[in-house]
């Protein structure tokens, strides 16, 4: 990728599909569940029967408001459902029940982390709610098959403004969005099984980039839209490979190259090819010939229900955003670990239950970030879900700051701890893993060393390139013997008296 | 057993109930009339001969084991080819549909069913409910019984043909812009629309969403006033449908009302309006100036009916009804594509698009296609504010004049149809006619109100005349007592074409 030159800045816009993770689809009731086999999910009214008719699900409406609520957006008193028509085999009814005009959310901001501690508000134009199509199924060789399990599936469509600038700022952003939807607890947000999807739309500015959008200082390029896209790296990958693309044309065509020249394009991106493909450009675009759904009454939000929902958005709490911005500047933890931290409310909110409770921050850390992670990689969950309680993670952070048990011992503790509704103390005591730094006992196991490794005696003693391995060797005998309990260096220190160094 | 079919529904119903006549005799003999009737007038898409047998003998079991009898326990029914059942086609009276089983009973087909009606059959209609002749039906031409050589009126012809010519006891209908009104003007039966809401939707296969509404045609005001009573309340599957009391209509209707304003439409008592028409019209204002009631002017300006220098009859309401049904039906009717059921062209094709276009051409008639394109500009970018939205905006006028007029009165008079039967291929060639035949009619879709037609007596060429009746939303009850005072002085109804006798 070639880099950007001055006179060139990318604008690009977002737009995210969320799955939202009701129990039911949007319009009818069956169920929203993935991966189960073909068409075992639906009902006259999901796979488009004649005479079948709409039924709002009131949960999807209130998942909807809630992230509308957390993106800071208006959620008027009045919203409605539309139909937008197109053709296609996994839209049963050939139009699809969206809102159009008047969505469930407006006017709302994100403010996204970006390095070196800086933040940046990224607006939102709109969220609104629609029914997910189904899925065409190419399994077969002699013709496509439709499965309308996810026909139904209530779906937000989340739009930003044209605010984003490099594809750093995408990537915060979309992993901002990941995690505050699933942070609400609204959409499970699996990319694999297409529960939140990207949509970029990417552009270059070629003019002052201090005066993007003032038409007497520069132009755009083409705007690129791209569908589908469900992970990260691909959005990742698709957002670089437009704006080296656009790049590439300008070098080739000059101010030919140009949004009002060639207009909007669809392109999609190619796996396999790690590239994009043209799909059509604007002389085929779509008229979706929006109209009210007459199946359907306007939804009507009055200041009681917004104010239900604000306060479960309340209960929720400080959400992830936020939440990194204070591990950064109180706890002073480093960017990584914050994030870490931050990618799910049990994890986070682990963590801050233990601080509450009296322990130093950067121990918890350590430990949740240290053994916690690799048992939750093990287990296949999220951290904050691996076992340990709010009450038995501060009490071993709080044994370790005070010395009564070592890092070793602690992270046995921890392996424990998870299946265990002991406190760490206790097990501590009965698997013998309290430190010892009690010059007698450990005395005894240093003498014990001594004598079972005369050669490693003799090599620190000879001096030399093997001095060090062997002390190293002597200590480790010395920790084994005390089952991981004595302190490291109170061992260091008899070790050395003991051969006389 | 002659004379049973002779009995109105709520009479057979009494009889069946008192242990006269059983419900498989009753049925029986409807079957037999179908049997020799419905050559000449092929009113019936498919009958349910064994079905309804069966479900007769059931109900006679259930009457000799002393249960007490539903609402409509052994009365015949027949059901527009639009109302799906999980038993037999439905189809619409198209090829699209020609080989559907719908998948489900709609809400109204349960409603019946737990009233204890017997389904003796489906009926034919215009196609998809396109039309005012139910010549636009791909199945077969159905005859006026009074007239063979005339149509039966549309789209629900065949219902009101079946009922005329006493091939059920009572029929359902829908009309979504004079479609259970106009045919039983045309065919001497009470036909009565009722307020949008107030009957389920669900399982009616769409025509156009915020107009269409399901009702009764029968023999007289009382069979009126029961069916409705078992067909209508909130249905949670539509969520248009209206959660209201649904009060008991037969009980309060041979009561006269007291110091009853009748509204006499300026506009649609023209000198143009046919004579004979216009003299029922008269007429039927003397009965209830007689009554005592109070006859007032009304004028319903945005309803009005222009007649060019060449006869031409023209209304802003005719205008708007064919842009707003228009549009519902090209988004309404998308799904018939020919991928997941319904018709699919044999041809080979080149893909996707080719196999719906083709699908498409070969399963829709002429008028369903004009009404797609038609709908289809409606809604396009660039004209959608120019029609669609101006039709809209023409509604809420039309339904506000009615606001006003209500203020002053509790029904309107009006005539049902602009001329009586006319003749089979009379206007097949001139859809803007065709289109005039609902000029009475419309108004009541656009403004959601119900609407009545009561048979009026016979024209000097034999031929059913008829007057309507409109009241207020969901003043059902009014309504059917004010046609009640009218049927009772007036003795027009039930009666009996020759051919039938
Ligand atoms: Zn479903």
């Amino acid at each position: 990728m070639g880099d950007m030159q001055d006179n060139m800045l990318p604008v690009i816009g977002l737009e995210i599909h969320v799955e939202l993770a009701t129990e039911t689809k949007i319009f009818c009731r069956c169920a929203n569940r993935f991966g189960d086999p073909p068409n075992t999910h639906t009902c006259p009214v999901c796979i488009g029967m004649p005479g079948a008719m709409p039924v709002m699900n009131q949960k999807a409406v209130e998942y909807s408001m809630k992230v509308g609520l957390a993106l800071n957006c208006t959620v008027p008193n009045f919203t409605k459902w539309d139909r937008k028509s197109y053709y296609y085999p996994d839209l049963p009814k050939n139009y699809q029940i969206s809102q159009y005009d008047l969505p469930l959310a407006i006017a709302g901001h994100l403010d996204i982390p970006l390095a070196g501690n800086k933040v940046k508000r990224i607006d939102i134009t709109r969220a609104h709610l629609e029914e997910d199509a189904g899925k065409n199924v190419h399994d077969f060789p002699a013709h496509t098959g439709v499965d309308l399990n996810r026909a139904g599936i209530p779906l937000l469509e989340i739009v930003t403004e044209p605010d984003l600038r490099n594809v750093e700022e995408v990537m915060s952003f979309a992993r901002s969005m990941h995690r505050l939807v699933r942070w609400l607890g609204v959409s499970h947000a699996n990319m694999e099984m297409g529960q939140m999807r990207f949509e970029p739309n990417i552009s270059l500015w070629v003019g002052d980039p201090e005066k993007v959008f003032d038409e007497s200082a520069g132009y755009f390029t083409p705007i690129f839209e791209v569908k589908n896209l469900n992970s990260f790296r691909s959005l990742e990958r698709t957002c670089q490979w437009v704006i080296d693309y656009h790049q590439a044309q300008i070098a080739e065509k000059g101010k030919a190259w140009s949004l009002a020249d060639v207009g909007k394009q669809n392109w999609g991106f190619r796996d396999n090819l790690n590239a994009c493909e043209f799909q059509r450009g604007k002389e085929e675009a779509h008229d979706y010939r929006y109209f009210p759904e007459p199946d359907l009454a306007p939804v009507v939000v009055d200041d009681a229900w917004r104010q239900k929902i604000r306060n479960e958005l309340d209960e929720v709490g400080e959400l992830p955003i936020a939440r990194q911005r204070r591990y950064l500047t109180e706890w002073k933890l480093t960017e990584k670990e914050a994030d870490a931290l931050t990618q799910d409310i049990a994890t986070s909110d682990l963590c801050d239950h233990s601080v509450e409770a009296g322990a130093d921050p950067k121990r918890v850390v350590n430990l949740l970030l240290g053994r916690g992670a690799a048992i939750a990689n093990e287990r296949g969950c999220v951290i904050g879900k691996i076992g340990i309680s709010d009450v038995q993670l501060p009490d071993l952070a709080k044994m370790l700051t005070k010395g009564e048990v070592n890092a070793t011992a602690a992270d046995k503790i921890f392996d424990i701890v998870v299946d265990s509704d002991a406190l760490p103390a206790k097990i501590a005591e009965s698997e013998g893993l309290l430190a010892v730094s009690d010059a007698g006992k450990i005395t005894e196991w240093v003498d014990e060393a001594i004598a079972k490794n005369p050669q490693a005696v003799e090599d620190v003693h000879a001096g030399g390139k093997k001095q060090k391995k062997a002390f190293g060797f002597l200590t480790g005998q010395v920790m084994q013997l005390s089952r991981g309990a004595a302190t490291p260096a109170e061992v260091q220190k008899l070790l050395q008296e003991k051969l006389g160094r | 057993m002659s004379g049973v079919i002779d009995l109105s529904a709520l009479e057979l119903r009494d009889a069946i109930a008192a242990g006269e006549v059983s419900a498989a005799d009753a049925t029986r003999a409807y079957l037999d009339a179908i049997e020799t009737m419905d050559k000449q007038i092929l009113a019936y898409n498919e009958t349910f001969a064994e079905r309804a047998m069966r479900q007769a003998e059931d109900i006679d079991k259930k009457r000799s084991a002393g249960e007490t009898p539903d609402l409509l326990a052994g009365v015949p029914v027949a059901l527009k080819d639009n109302i799906c059942t999980s038993f037999g086609l439905t189809s619409c009276s198209s090829k699209m549909l020609e080989n559907f089983h719908a998948p489900y009973d709609a809400t109204v087909v349960g409603k019946l069913a737990s009233a204890g009606a017997i389904v003796l059959g489906k009926t034919n209609m215009d196609e998809f409910a396109m039309g005012s002749s139910t010549e636009n039906s791909a199945c077969q031409t159905t005859h006026n019984p009074w007239d063979t050589s005339r149509v039966p009126g549309g789209s629900s012809g065949g219902s009101a043909a079946a009922v005329a010519a006493r091939m059920c006891a009572m029929a359902i209908g829908s009309d979504t812009g004079g479609s259970i009104r106009q045919p039983a003007a045309f065919c001497g039966c009470v036909g009565l629309k009722p307020t949008y809401g107030r009957v389920s939707r669900y399982g009616l296969v769409a025509f156009g969403s915020s107009l269409d509404q399901i009702g009764p045609l029968t023999r007289d005001v009382a069979d009126s006033a029961l069916m409705l009573g078992v067909l209508a309340g909130h249905d949670s599957r539509d969520s248009t449908s209206v959660d209201r009391p649904v009060p008991d209509y037969l009980a309060s209707l041979d009561k006269p009302i007291e110091k009853l304003r009748v509204g006499l439409i300026k506009e649609f008592h023209s000198e143009s309006l046919d004579a004979e028409i216009r003299g029922a019209v008269d007429k039927a204002a003397g009965i209830y100036r007689d009554a005592g009631a109070e006859i007032i002017e009304v004028s319903l300006p945005h309803s009005r009916v222009d007649t060019d220098e060449t006869g031409q009859l023209s209304s802003y309401a005719v205008a708007c009804y064919y842009l707003v049904a228009t549009a519902e039906a090209s988004s309404n009717l998308a799904r018939y594509d020919g991928v997941h059921y319904g018709h699919r062209t044999a041809e080979k094709v080149g893909g996707i698009v080719e196999l719906y276009s083709r699908s498409r051409a070969e399963g829709f008639g002429d008028e369903v296609k004009r009404r797609i394109m038609l709908g289809t500009y409606a809604l396009s970018s660039g004209y959608y504010d120019a029609y669609y939205l101006k039709a809209l905006k023409v509604r809420r006028l039309i339904k506000n004049d009615f606001d006003a007029a209500f203020e002053k009165c509790d029904v309107l008079l009006a005539p049902t149809a602009p001329e009586t039967a006319f003749g089979i291929g009379e206007k097949s060639a001139d859809p803007l006619t065709m289109y005039m035949s609902d000029i009475y009619t419309i108004s009541a879709n656009l403004a959601g109100i119900p609407g009545i037609s009561i048979p009026a007596g016979l024209s000097k060429s034999g031929l059913p005349l008829a007057v309507q009746l409109l009241g207020n939303v969901f003043a059902e009850e009014t309504l059917l007592r004010a046609a009640r005072m009218y049927e009772k002085s007036n003795g027009a109804t039930r009666l009996i074409p020759e051919m039938v006798t």
